[in-house]
């Protein structure tokens, strides 16, 4: 990437992004570089929840050595421009994990760029977001998978789903597969949709009232994403952070 | 308890009830009989507030009465409460209320449940979470004070009891990976928990093998046949009326009520069939 010249939305990468916000902090600094060492097992945990009008943006480079695994849990939920990007390179046997959690609301415009790239046979990854988008916030994800033409018997998983609150709200779905091996299996499912109205009639029926609807269908959208967490502390603070935004939202 | 004057209802603008009106006193539990397609459902849907169900003309005034655990000075309606449309409208004067005014979730803390013939599935909420949100809900619009999760467990325990129901299928998901049975006995064990004053029960039958019938007939026996309550049962077929007894039995067909009874009028459509009774026409 040209460190100096302010990207456009013409490049694919940025196509949703908020250049303006982009602008405030441009040129970026230099991507966090971490090496997953061979038959390392990392766990990784991001909370981006920068405050107001903040831009943020956490670029990573990420080497996944052989027989090496990496699982990243991420909550993206703060600023005027969140952006999280994983470009990852998967060694032979190596994993990599990815849990997010995409939350926005008024005029956010949130982001997960990845690009894992299966350099070696036998790599695996798998990728599960969960984006819930409100007022007239932009949720995005951007996710390649490259399999080297030698990478057999990859497997790489994407399942990505949105959620929007409001008719003003946006989600960008965009898997995109490079695939040169031709024993890989490669599987993708992205999905847009609204609240189930069903549910909500029948909780209403009930006597709960409709905010309160609202945030445990929501809750139940997202549970699971921080499952994952071992750490029962930094679970909590994912959850209770990630709960806070949604009543914020519902 | 009701009492449903003209309502005429429409769906995506094809109009379904037509002037329909009936009335329901405490301590009765009334029969809804009708072929397939007369309003039965929409029905049910209209007085529980369902969006897309639009009524067109008519009323629908509810006294659920004096709740248990209310306080008596809070049932003197203030003028603040009755223009904020907060549900302490429905403890104003006479204890009436327009029903069609109140969001569904008001209709429940006002008293009324709504038995789904077809329960809907919510994964990732629990039931028992689904029901104490639920409770707690009606509770607070009432101006009573939330269960604890103590209290809830203990009331949820004894209600799922009464139905035969694990306590562990209330740990699940909403109605997800229910048998058609358990989700019926589950909507009478929400119905325990809830404690209605009015239920309205939208072919609570429909699914269930004969023990499974009587469990749920004797759930709404236990539950619901109080001096203070009321039920109206809508269903298609006259099996569940063995368990449940009615003391009105009335034929819903095109879109208003054709014919009302005593039980005995559930036997004679049972045998000679709703075209005989109310006339083909009527039927069709």
């Amino acid at each position: 990437m040209n460190a100096l010249a302010l990207p456009t939305r013409k490049a694919e990468a940025w196509r949703y992004s908020d250049i303006d916000a982009l602008a405030s902090v441009w040129p970026l600094p230099e991507p966090r570089r971490i090496l997953v060492a061979a038959g390392e097992v990392r766990a990784l945990t991001l909370l981006q929840d920068a405050e107001g009008d903040a831009v943020a943006i956490h670029d990573h480079v990420i080497e996944v050595a052989d027989g090496a695994s990496c699982t990243v849990h991420l909550l993206n939920i703060g600023g005027r421009l969140g952006r999280v990007t994983f470009d990852v390179r998967l060694g032979r046997g190596a994993h990599f994990d990815l849990h997010a959690a995409i939350i926005g609301g008024g005029d956010q415009t949130l982001e997960l760029v990845t690009t894992v790239t299966h350099a070696q046979p036998e790599a695996t990854s798998h990728q599960t977001v969960r984006s819930i988008l409100a007022g007239r916030a932009t949720g995005s994800y951007l996710g390649k998978i490259a399999v080297a033409r030698h990478a057999q018997k990859t497997d790489a998983e994407q399942s990505v789903k949105a959620m929007l609150l409001t008719r003003t709200a946006t989600a960008n779905a965009k898997p995109e597969l490079e695939i040169f091996a031709d024993d890989v299996k490669c599987a993708h499912g992205a999905t847009v949709g609204e609240l189930d109205k069903a549910a909500l009639f029948y909780m209403a029926s009930r006597g709960m009232d409709p905010a309160t609807a609202r945030t445990l269908l929501l809750r139940a959208f997202v549970a699971g994403v921080f499952d994952g967490i071992a750490d029962e502390a930094e679970r909590e603070r994912f959850e209770t952070a990630a709960l806070a935004k949604l009543e914020g939202l519902a | 308890m009701l009492q449903i004057t003209n309502l005429s209802t429409a769906v995506a603008d094809k109009p379904i009830l037509k002037g329909l009106s009936l009335s329901l006193n405490a301590g009765e539990v009334h029969a809804i009989m009708g072929p397939n397609g007369a309003g039965k459902s929409t029905l049910a849907y209209t007085l529980g507030g369902r969006p897309g169900y639009e009524v067109t003309g008519g009323s629908v005034m509810f006294s659920p009465l004096r709740h248990a655990g209310l306080d008596p000075a809070s049932r003197s309606s203030s003028s603040s409460a009755q223009a904020s449309g907060t549900p302490d409208q429905v403890r104003g004067d006479e204890d009436w209320v327009d029903l069609l005014s109140l969001e569904p979730h008001e209709r429940a803390a006002a008293g009324l449940f709504l038995g789904f013939q077809y329960p809907v599935e919510i994964p990732g909420v629990s039931n028992l979470q689904f029901l104490r949100e639920s409770l707690n809900s009606q509770r607070r619009a009432r101006g009573q004070e939330p269960l604890s999760g103590g209290e809830f467990i203990k009331l949820a325990k004894e209600k799922a009891g009464l139905l035969g129901l694990d306590m562990e299928m209330l740990k699940r998901s909403v109605n997800v990976g229910f048998s058609g049975g358990e989700k019926k006995r589950a909507e009478m064990v929400q119905m325990g928990i809830l404690d209605p004053k009015l239920a309205i029960l939208d072919e609570a039958d429909s699914g269930l093998d004969i023990d499974a019938l009587k469990i749920v007939g004797a759930g709404i026996n236990a539950i619901m046949r109080k001096p203070d309550k009321a039920v109206l049962l809508i269903t298609h077929y006259q099996r569940l009326l063995d368990y449940v007894k009615p003391d009105f039995v009335h034929v819903l067909a095109g879109g208003r009520i054709v014919k009302s009874g005593g039980p005995e009028l559930a036997l004679e459509l049972e045998r000679e069939g709703y075209s005989e009774v109310v006339g083909a026409e009527v039927a069709a």
